[in-house]
């Protein structure tokens, strides 16, 4: 099967991705848990955000913001589920 | 007439030659972390070097006491713009816990209690550049400033040296940790601003 290059789900993600994040159900990657990002424990410092599981404490994703540049990370994270519609 | 002299307004803009750009003086000491603090007793605390033929050199807390201990005075320099000049610690050298350590392997990656992940170029760490520190200003370091025990590398962006620390393991590969994976850059050279990505 041929694959296309990124561009291709440019229109899906920026579909999927004007929402609000805290209402989106995460998997962690950790124990396994599914919950709203809502319900994660979430540690600030000057560093970065760090986003916990309120379950196991893994980081499940990380924001970095430097001036006009943002690093969002979601490293503990197997999926999210997003509701359409 | 002026009662302020060319010298001491002068001298208040001048750039202190000790601080690397983008940097500015703090006389208290931030704390940054990226999750809860972890309580470690000493009575628990291991420090381990772990090479890539799976061999292990470990130390208690009374064994690592026993090291050599050495007074380091030092700048330390954070990402996030503040550094603190001529801080004082006790701790034992990297060149001495490195002694025995047999390793083919360039890199490190430390590791902390609660799962904090840095990773430093070994000759980074050795020739008198690195210490796993267990007292800062004359007191036990704080579990909130990375106690019992840390790792300090002040020529490197102070995130690199791990609070917490209990452990480094060899690597092959020059891998990111914690932060480098998550945009701040695999070196982190304050005289180089190398910040982020």
């Amino acid at each position: 099967m041929q694959h296309l290059d990124g561009n291709a789900v440019a229109g899906q993600l920026a579909d999927y991705f004007s929402f609000d994040v805290t209402a989106a159900t995460a998997r962690c990657n950790g124990c396994g848990s599914i919950a709203e990002f809502a319900r994660a424990m979430v540690y600030r410092s000057g560093a970065g955000t760090v986003v916990r599981c309120g379950s196991c404490d893994q980081v499940l994703a990380t924001i970095v913001e430097a001036g006009d540049r943002a690093w969002i990370g979601f490293s503990g994270v197997s999926a999210i589920e997003v509701r359409r519609g | 007439m002026s009662f302020i002299t060319r010298g001491f307004s002068g001298r208040s803009r001048e750039r202190d030659e000790r601080l690397p750009p983008g940097q500015t003086l703090v006389h208290d000491f931030p704390v940054l972390s990226a999750g809860p603090t972890p309580e470690v007793d000493t009575a628990e605390w291991e420090f381990s070097i772990v090479t890539e033929t799976g061999g292990e050199h470990r130390w208690n807390w009374d064994e690592f006491m026993a090291l050599e201990i050495e007074e380091i005075e030092t700048d330390i320099h954070c990402v996030t713009h503040w550094s603190k000049l001529g801080t004082r610690w006790r701790g034992v050298s990297l060149d001495t816990l490195f002694e025995d350590v047999e390793t083919q392997y360039d890199f490190v990656m430390a590791h902390s209690y609660g799962g904090y992940t840095t990773n430093v170029p070994l000759d980074e760490l050795l020739d008198g550049k690195a210490w796993i520190a267990f007292e800062f200003d004359g007191e036990p370091l704080d579990p909130e400033h990375g106690g019992p025990a840390r790792l300090i590398v002040p020529h490197l962006y102070f995130w690199k040296s791990a609070k917490w620390v209990r452990g480094l393991v060899m690597q092959g590969e020059d891998e990111p940790g914690f932060w480098e994976q998550n945009g701040y850059h695999l070196h982190g050279d304050p005289w180089k601003e190398e910040r982020y990505w």
